[in-house]
């Protein structure tokens, strides 16, 4: 049994970014463990750029942005126990990893999860037809071309217009694949506007809205997808299917943190954002426990992933100095167009408290409404939302405590 | 000439309006400097960063992630590629080696390590 | 080399029957046309030890059922294949499916099956708390089980292999020609096996091997079953599989823990046109939904992690067709094994046996033959001070691999080693879990590509999903 006085979990850029902070709050026995064999995280193989303007100031490519903190971390002298995964939290905090050295067991005073998500498979989707070779999820194939050097197909469909769908189309293209089409179930693209500029347009690769792969053919290579409208209930329509002949299917359909540890040690979940049930210090139901980055809750951007993350590794650092607080907490509700809100509880403590939240569906000149019981206590205009662009709402501390049991969040029409 | 862009300097995306006269662009709905920058330049002469990965000669199963140093004009894209297609590296390499210089105006960066 | 006995098709028959007879002094040979055994219906069905209530008295399923679940068993036990008794629950939601049980019930008592008993909806769900309240009556049958199908014909391939039978993969037998007492199989590859007696185990094409070999008796059905599988988060939805009252087509969808500790769901019944017919459908995996929403309405199908469809090889007769062949000699048929074909498996193995002994084949013991199977998953269930000195031993177990269930370089390596050897993505899945789970590969398929390609020596690019044409790469980029 080893004692450390901070266990990250996960060496991907919240786990990196959470453990710099503690150790800059005046923590020095942090350590993180990574399943992998070098820390960054997903990052590594996110070869393209557009990381790190809102944190660092600068345009940088996924692997530049995980070296920065991988620097960080090492200057710091931070353990990386690599090759390393938990398969446990126990109830006093004791962390047991499997590693090539034998079962590692660490005694944590305090904990902080980041091992990020994963994403929806081919089985979740629940896509009919046969089950040949070719069809990947779009990190899988991400990975396989970035990271070790291969293709996996020449000619392309790629299912769902998040950002990883529509970064692989663009990979694909110029890796001299044709990408015959980018197909999206709902009405609007879930990936950023500029991805869908320069990743699909600059590159004429058509996206179909409302349309979804019906089926899938070929007994061992992929040979074809029939693809289809759907109508609103997201049911192909019979008379919209054709046949796209292609040996690669690629699954880019959202995004699903990875809480199985999490959910084993008890600690409680938030069924619609799939992580931890948190407070604005990313504290979880269990305390000393916190959470931050992906396995938290999806974010869109890597540089709102290390900012929560210094809040995690900062709190987690307080928590270990007898610096936490245990001020009462007030929940938050996603009201009417928002599909959540996070933190789930407010500690009444501070000056101002930061929400995040997405939206159901795109609007325009909207105002996102903050309420207390009954009592409008803040609004926050906007010229547009989008459930791909998570919303962040500063709001007063001093306002939210009072008459109501709740701060409830929705989202209004301008009229 | 007239024409609506999508500003794609960073993640929020802008709209932009450019206006095309006698090849002077005015710019309009960008939040920012760079934002005119970019409806500038897409309108007269579109760039573009292009990232790739390159084999490592002595490395066997190791990719070595690139980028161009600077933007290169987008119509060069493919033939960036192509030279790509047939470059590679000699471990040890460290991020911001120069893996080929003096191309298309910029260089290509290692923008990974591999021991 | 003259084989004696020759049998085509690696399903859980060939598989069972090929272990059966490796007791013997006996140069048997396994022809499968797939890159792995178990890669027909065997992979793909309920994975149920039934009770014995269902089959007509007099029948051959009847009496092999019977006969089969305790040699199941002990097989299971013998090969350290995963089984549960869990029991099962037919319901009835009408008073003509309360009439349909009784039926049962009393069949069941004359076929033999102990424990058999109607159990009130009220004392049903005091049993499974999460069956519809619509549920009337409940046929509770107590011997019946579960069994990982794939893992049951690998491990008995396994086990034949180790006592010296021959495996051959990628056999897909193109002719047979019958000369001088001995047959002679040509694959589509050119390759050619000869030996004396012939077992047709060919599952959905056992009609067309009969044919080949000039037995044109046999007409098989093909009829597809839809299935929707679980992550292990649900797999304590039910303790006991919940059937529907049975139909013509079969014995409706179930909702039934699995061996592994998933949840599943299915099968529909659909006639089709080839064995190969296993695409899903959407009207299928809806009608699975349909029908499980009723008898247990609280399934999260959120969770399901993949489907599949397994084609049952049917005959209009409904009783299996395992004989000598009247047509031709030394030929013996094991065909039209459907429901409850896995539960019979290890006495279809016997009764084919002494099928062979009544043709004449010498069946001389041999002293040196060992049923056991070494546990393929003892390492995850050992306890953390083991794991340690597993891993100091060979640190390959202390890396995982498949993160969502946790197996490690050191099971899948063996799972690449061990009779009979995965030679592709699906083999290893199934033989170790890995890409079992929630994610279904997505983490773990490159690296899993690179320890077959290393443990076979072969490229990366050569690497398949389930051999033949099925490469996961294109090329180098």
């Amino acid at each position: 049994m080893k004692n450390h006085d901070i266990v990250i979990i996960g060496g991907g850029p919240a786990g990196m970014a959470a453990a710099a902070a503690a150790f800059d709050r005046g923590v020095r026995d942090v350590v993180i463990i990574d399943r992998e064999e070098h820390p960054g995280g997903v990052l590594k193989q996110c070869i393209h750029n557009g990381f790190g303007l809102h944190k660092l100031g600068r345009e940088l490519t996924g692997p530049e942005y995980a070296d920065v903190y991988v620097r960080m971390i090492r200057e710091r002298g931070i353990k990386v126990y690599s090759d390393t995964m938990v398969t446990s939290i126990s109830e006093d905090k004791t962390v047991t990893a499997t590693s090539t050295g034998g079962i590692l067991k660490i005694r944590a005073k305090a904990v902080v999860l980041a091992m990020g998500c994963r994403e929806r498979s081919r089985g979740a989707l629940n896509i009919s037809g046969t089950r040949p070779a070719g069809v990947y999820s779009a990190g899988t194939a991400q990975k396989l071309i970035n990271c070790d050097g291969y293709m996996v197909g020449k000619r392309v469909v790629i299912l769902g217009s998040g950002d990883i769908g529509l970064i692989m189309a663009r990979r694909m293209t110029l890796q001299g694949a044709k990408v015959e089409a980018v197909c999206e179930i709902l009405p609007y693209s879930g990936g950023l506007t500029r991805n869908i500029v320069q990743c699909l347009e600059d590159y004429g690769i058509p996206l179909y809205l409302s349309t979804t792969v019906a089926e899938i053919h070929g007994r061992e290579r992929l040979e074809g997808v029939t693809v289809a409208q759907v109508d609103a209930s997201r049911t192909p329509i019979e008379s919209t299917k054709r046949y796209i002949p292609c040996d690669t299917l690629l699954l880019s359909c959202g995004l699903i943190p990875e809480n199985e540890l999490t959910q084993a040690a008890g600690i409680d979940i938030d069924r619609v954002t799939g992580g931890a049930v948190v407070d604005q210090f990313r504290q979880t139901s269990r305390e000393g426990v916190f959470a931050c980055g992906n396995v938290l809750q999806v974010h869109d951007l890597v540089d709102h992933v290390s900012d929560e993350a210094e809040t995690a590794g900062i709190a987690a650092a307080d928590y270990v100095l007898g610096k936490n607080t245990d001020a009462p907490c007030i929940e938050t509700r996603a009201g009417e167009g928002v599909r959540y809100v996070l933190p789930q509880r407010v500690r009444l403590t501070g000056d101002s408290v930061s929400l995040y939240l997405r939206v159901r569906e795109p609007q325009s000149n909207v105002r996102m409404v903050v309420k207390n019981g009954g009592r409008v206590i803040k609004t926050f205009p906007r010229l547009k939302v989008a459930p791909g662009e998570m919303e962040k709402l500063e709001v007063p501390v001093g306002l939210t405590s009072g008459d109501g049991d709740s701060l409830t969040v929705s989202v209004e029409v301008q009229k | 000439m007239n024409r609506t862009l999508t500003c794609i300097i960073c993640p929020r995306g802008c709209t932009l309006q450019a206006h095309i006269e006698n090849g002077t662009v005015t710019v309009t709905g960008n939040a920012c400097r760079r934002g005119e920058e970019y409806g500038i330049s897409e309108c007269l002469h579109p760039m573009r960063t292009v990232t790739a990965v390159i084999g490592v000669v002595n490395r066997d199963g190791k990719a070595l992630s690139v980028k161009t140093k600077d933007p290169i004009p987008k119509e060069h894209i493919f033939d960036l590629m192509a030279v790509l297609r047939g470059m590679t590296a000699s471990a040890p390499v460290a991020i911001g080696d120069v893996i080929c210089d003096n191309i298309y105006g910029t260089q290509v960066i290692a923008t990974g390590s591999v021991e | 080399m003259v084989y004696d006995i020759l049998i085509v098709g690696a399903g859980v028959c060939g598989g069972m029957i090929a272990r059966e007879l490796s007791k013997y002094d006996l140069r048997v040979c396994l022809l499968e046309k797939a890159n792995d055994v178990a890669a027909g219906a065997s992979k793909a069905n309920s994975g149920i030890i039934h009770g014995g209530y269902d089959p007509e008295p007099g029948t051959l399923k009847q009496k092999l059922n019977t006969e089969g679940v305790k040699l199941l068993f002990e097989a299971a036990e013998e090969l350290s294949v995963p089984y549960l008794r869990n029991g099962s629950m037919v319901c009835a939601f009408s008073e003509y499916e309360e009439e349909q049980l009784r039926e049962l019930y009393s069949r069941g008592i004359s076929n033999g099956v102990q424990g058999l008993k109607l159990l009130s909806g009220d004392e049903a769900r005091a049993l499974e708390s999460n069956l519809s309240q619509s549920v009337t009556l409940a046929l509770h049958v107590p011997e019946a089980g579960i069994i990982c199908p794939y893992k049951l014909t690998i491990a008995a391939v396994g086990n034949a292999m180790d006592n010296g039978v021959t495996l051959m993969r990628n056999f897909e037998v193109t002719s047979i020609k019958h000369k001088d007492g001995f047959f002679g199989l040509t694959s589509s590859a050119g390759d050619w096996v000869s030996g004396k007696y012939l077992i047709n185990c060919a599952g959905g094409y056992s009609g067309k091997i009969a044919a080949m070999a000039g037995d044109d008796s046999i007409e098989i059905i093909p009829r597809a079953g839809e299935y929707m599988l679980l992550d292990r988060s649900e797999g304590k939805t039910v303790s006991h599989t919940i059937f529907r009252a049975p139909s013509k087509e079969g014995k409706g969808i179930l909702v039934s823990p699995t061996a592994d500790g998933n949840l599943l769901l299915g099968p529909t019944a659909v006639r089709v046109d080839t064995p190969d017919s296993t695409e899903t459908t959407r009207e299928g995996l809806a009608a699975v939904i349909r029908s499980v929403k009723e008898s247990v309405p609280t399934v999260d199908l959120s969770k399901v992690i993949t489907s599949f469809t397994g084609v049952r090889a049917s005959h209009m007769d409904g009783d299996f067709i395992i004989a000598q062949s009247k047509l031709v000699k030394n030929l013996v048929n094991v065909a039209a094994i459907d429901s409850p074909g896995l539960t019979a498996c290890a006495a279809i193995a016997r009764y084919v046996t002494d099928i062979l002994d009544s043709m004449g084949v010498k069946l001389c013991a041999k002293p040196d033959w060992n049923g056991k199977r070494e546990d393929t998953e003892a390492f995850s269930k050992l306890t953390d001070e083991q794991k340690d000195a597993v891993i100091k031993k060979d640190p390959a177990y202390g890396r995982i691999i498949c993160r969502c269930e946790g197996i490690t370089e050191g099971e899948i390596r063996h799972a690449l080693r061990k009779n009979p050897p995965a030679l592709d993505m699906d083999g290893v899945k199934r033989r170790s879990r890995s890409g079992m789970g929630r994610c279904q590969g997505g983490f773990c398929a490159p690296y899993v590509m690179k320890l077959i390609a290393e443990e076979q020596g072969i490229k990366l690019e050569e690497v398949t999903k389930n051999g033949g044409g099925s490469k996961m790469l294109t090329g180098r980029i």
